[in-house]
């Protein structure tokens, strides 16, 4: 009886050391969900959500404070990611950060532009080119149409433009379904399949 | 060991379809005449587009460059004919979006005259890298239907080396016949642009493959190799299957070579070029005249005339179907392409270009089933047909619910869209669609993936700036305080050497002083005639002493007075 409790006791010990030092030893370094959340968000840098950029929103969420639905840039298709990642149900965007709308891109009048460099340090991410009292000009591709700079302009020389739609960028439309097809395949997805 | 003569291999899939070629073969290839109006794409070739050279009011020669490569993967452009540049505007071009894209327009004047072309060279005496440069001035790109510079791929690189040059007369697609007639009746070209590709490759051997549709073709191929006496090229009669004409299942039939599925046909050693580069390839070398035309066909029950037209690139459609007597009754669809690959345009104000190589006006019963498609019932007949032995059920369920990880994982990218799935469908499920739209949707999210990765890099960049200007500012005014708080905190440090350098002054001046005191030295032992000299010389200096003196007060006292 003795032998046994003894010798059960010594092979737990022996392994719960080996697996202690396994844990240690080949400890495997797991991306933060904040990296995690960080890479499903858009990187508008708008502050809609009302935190100063995406990644001050991603570690909120990750610490609970933030809810998945206030990234208006992101939309659904972002509140559907963070949901599966975070493990909870998607819900509709909250109204009160915005509206999902068209990719825009910011543009500045040049006639108008008096160079005050105010909309420079508006930029989050530094897409506006010019000096004090030089022409600003907007750098399309690395604009993310987050609006930041339209406040802080004092002559209102920068609009909103919507991405033009170019064939390089063109993609192919959803092929439309019927109506009686859809019913019938509505059970039909690959899951429901497999 | 050498492949016994006739044998050919299989690839897996494929389709029996009907050809509809005989009625756009049975005239001639036609000489379009000049067009009212030019409209030359800047954007005719997988790549950058193409560099604009010439300005509105420009006036250009026929074969004149008009925008130039734009960097390794691109091609140049020449003008068709002669005339003035209008203007460089956008355009809607021949593509499935209906979009517009910059074009060069050109007024021609109708005189069709030759610009100064480049001296001719024998091209046997070229290196094959001067002979690559020379199709890249031409502006020549594949002319069946993709548009790859085809100067890139006769550049075997370094690591590999061409064992066979395979050029492809397949033309496997249903309606389509530009490069059946090309060689029928310009085969002594296409052999002579064979061979000199050949010699740029410097390949071993030349294999043509030509589907048994074309006996005519074949013929007079077979005909041209001997004439030119390259007994070598072999010209192969290959069974009729669609796609034979894809790259890779030319390949395996000819060669039993298999490509890799994320490989080229260089990985294999072989390359494949269409008889139609071959025959611009002799007109650039041999006759040193770029890329402006090309054989189009117009087929199709929505046109009154059927056949192929040698066609100035840039001349817009609707003056192609006009020269065939314009649209009938029937005419419901444009198709740019074949009907199994091609796609539906919007227009006919589009012009033609390097890679249009075929005008199909369909009518209804030619066009695809309707809109309507019923559930996949899983027969798999799609997987059967399919030439690149994808599951195309699998990818379907995955574009339907756009699980893109998983379509990747089934090789979505290796499709080729020939259409064999989506034409055997009993549900009449448009499959390839499904695969066009997943394939654009992934490039999308991968193009915005990067962008916000590029500003998330630069949002942090930002962040780090800001960080490092407001220590920047913080230290320097640290210092500065640091500076002006300085004297009150080390006076006795500081006030010392003043004090000091004071004392010291004040010193030199007592020494001075006391000097003047002291005895003179030199004055002992003087004689009575030494001392009365100096007597009189301090009696004069106290008298011209005081007047000077009164002099001078007198005189800095009346600017005051």
């Amino acid at each position: 009886m003795l032998t046994a409790i003894l010798a059960i006791s010594l092979l737990a010990l022996v392994f719960g050391v080996i697996l202690g030092l396994s844990s240690r030893y080949f400890h495997v370094e797991s991306d933060p969900i904040v990296n995690k959340i960080d890479t499903l968000l858009p990187q508008t840098q708008c502050g809609q959500c009302t935190y100063p950029g995406c990644r001050p929103y991603a570690e909120a969420m990750a610490n609970g404070e933030a809810d998945i639905n206030q990234c208006p840039p992101g939309g659904q298709a972002t509140i559907d990611a963070l949901a599966e990642l975070l493990g909870v149900d998607p819900k509709p965007l909250n109204a009160e950060n915005g509206v999902e709308e068209q990719p825009m891109v910011a543009i500045i009048d040049e006639q108008v532009c008096i160079g005050c460099t105010l909309c420079i340090q508006a930029c989050p991410v530094d897409a506006i080119l010019g000096a004090a009292k030089q022409m600003h000009t907007v750098i399309a591709e690395e604009c993310t149409g987050c609006k930041l700079c339209i406040p802080p302009c004092p002559v209102e020389c920068i609009d909103m433009i919507p991405v033009r739609q170019d064939i390089e960028h063109w993609k192919w439309p959803y092929p439309e379904a019927t109506p009686e097809a859809l019913q019938t395949d509505a059970s039909l997805t690959p899951e429901a399949q497999t | 060991m050498k492949k016994p003569a006739g044998k050919l291999w299989h690839f897996m899939g494929g389709l029996h379809l009907p050809d509809h070629k005989d009625v756009s073969t049975r005239t001639p290839i036609q000489q379009l005449g000049i067009p009212g109006r030019l409209v030359i794409p800047l954007q005719q070739h997988i790549g950058e587009p193409a560099e604009v050279l010439v300005r509105a009011g420009d006036r250009v020669s026929k074969g004149q460059i008009i925008a130039r490569a734009s960097g390794y993967y691109s091609a140049s452009i020449h003008a068709s004919t002669s005339g003035t540049v209008v203007d460089t505007i956008e355009q809607p071009i021949a593509h499935p979006s209906g979009l517009s894209a910059p074009c060069i327009i050109i007024k021609p004047d109708g005189d069709d005259r030759w610009g100064k072309l480049p001296p001719q060279q024998d091209y046997k005496k070229l290196t094959p890298s001067t002979l690559r440069s020379l199709i890249r001035e031409a502006g020549i790109v594949g002319l069946g239907g993709a548009g790859f510079p085809t100067f890139i791929k006769l550049n075997p690189g370094a690591r590999h080396e061409i064992d066979t040059l395979i050029l492809n007369g397949a033309e496997c697609e249903p309606y389509i016949s530009c490069d059946d007639m090309l060689m029928r009746e310009r085969a002594e070209d296409v052999i002579q642009g064979l061979i000199i590709m050949r010699h740029a490759l410097q390949a071993k051997r030349c294999l043509i493959g030509i589907e048994e549709n074309k006996q005519e073709a074949y013929d007079a191929m077979r005909l041209a190799t001997h004439a030119l006496g390259v007994a070598d090229v072999e010209v192969i009669m290959i069974p009729i299957l669609y796609p034979t004409g894809g790259e890779k299942q030319l390949i395996r039939i000819l060669t039993g070579l298999e490509v890799p599925h994320d490989g080229l046909p260089i990985d294999v050693s072989v390359a494949v070029h269409n008889v139609a580069t071959a025959a611009a390839v002799y007109d650039a070398v041999e006759k040193s005249q770029p890329l402006i035309s090309r054989v189009v066909t117009v087929t199709g029950d929505g046109v009154h005339g059927q056949g192929n037209a040698s066609v100035l690139i840039g001349t817009p459609i609707q003056e192609l179907i006009e020269q065939f007597g314009g649209y009938t009754d029937k005419a419901q669809r444009l198709i740019i392409g074949g009907p199994m690959m091609g796609f539906t345009v919007s227009s006919d104000q589009i012009p033609v270009t390097k890679t249009t190589n075929c005008i199909l006006v369909a009518s209804p019963q030619e066009t695809s089933p309707p809109d309507t498609h019923y559930p996949c019932i899983r027969c798999g007949d799609c997987m059967d047909v399919c030439p690149v032995s994808l599951l195309p059920q699998q990818l379907y369920w995955y574009a339907r619910a756009r699980d893109f990880d998983k379509l990747q994982n089934y090789h979505l990218f290796d499709c080729i869209e020939c259409g064999c799935c989506a034409y055997v469908c009993p549900s009449q499920i448009p499959l390839v669609q499904y695969y066009r739209f997943a394939k654009t949707a992934i490039w999308e999210q991968e193009r915005s993936r990067s962008k916000s990765s590029l500003a998330r890099q630069r949002f942090e960049f930002r962040e780090d700036r800001l960080e490092q200007e407001k220590r920047e500012r913080a230290e320097r005014m640290r210092k500065k305080k640091a500076a002006l708080n300085k004297p009150k905190a080390g006076s006795d440090a500081n006030e010392d050497p003043k004090k000091a350098a004071i004392k010291a002054a004040l010193e030199r001046v007592k020494k001075k002083q006391a000097t003047r005191g002291v005895e003179k030295t030199n004055v002992d032992n003087l004689t009575p005639d030494q001392q009365g000299k100096i007597q009189q010389i301090n009696e004069r200096r106290a008298t011209t002493q005081v007047p000077a003196q009164n002099g001078q007060t007198d005189q800095a006292d009346k600017p005051g007075t």
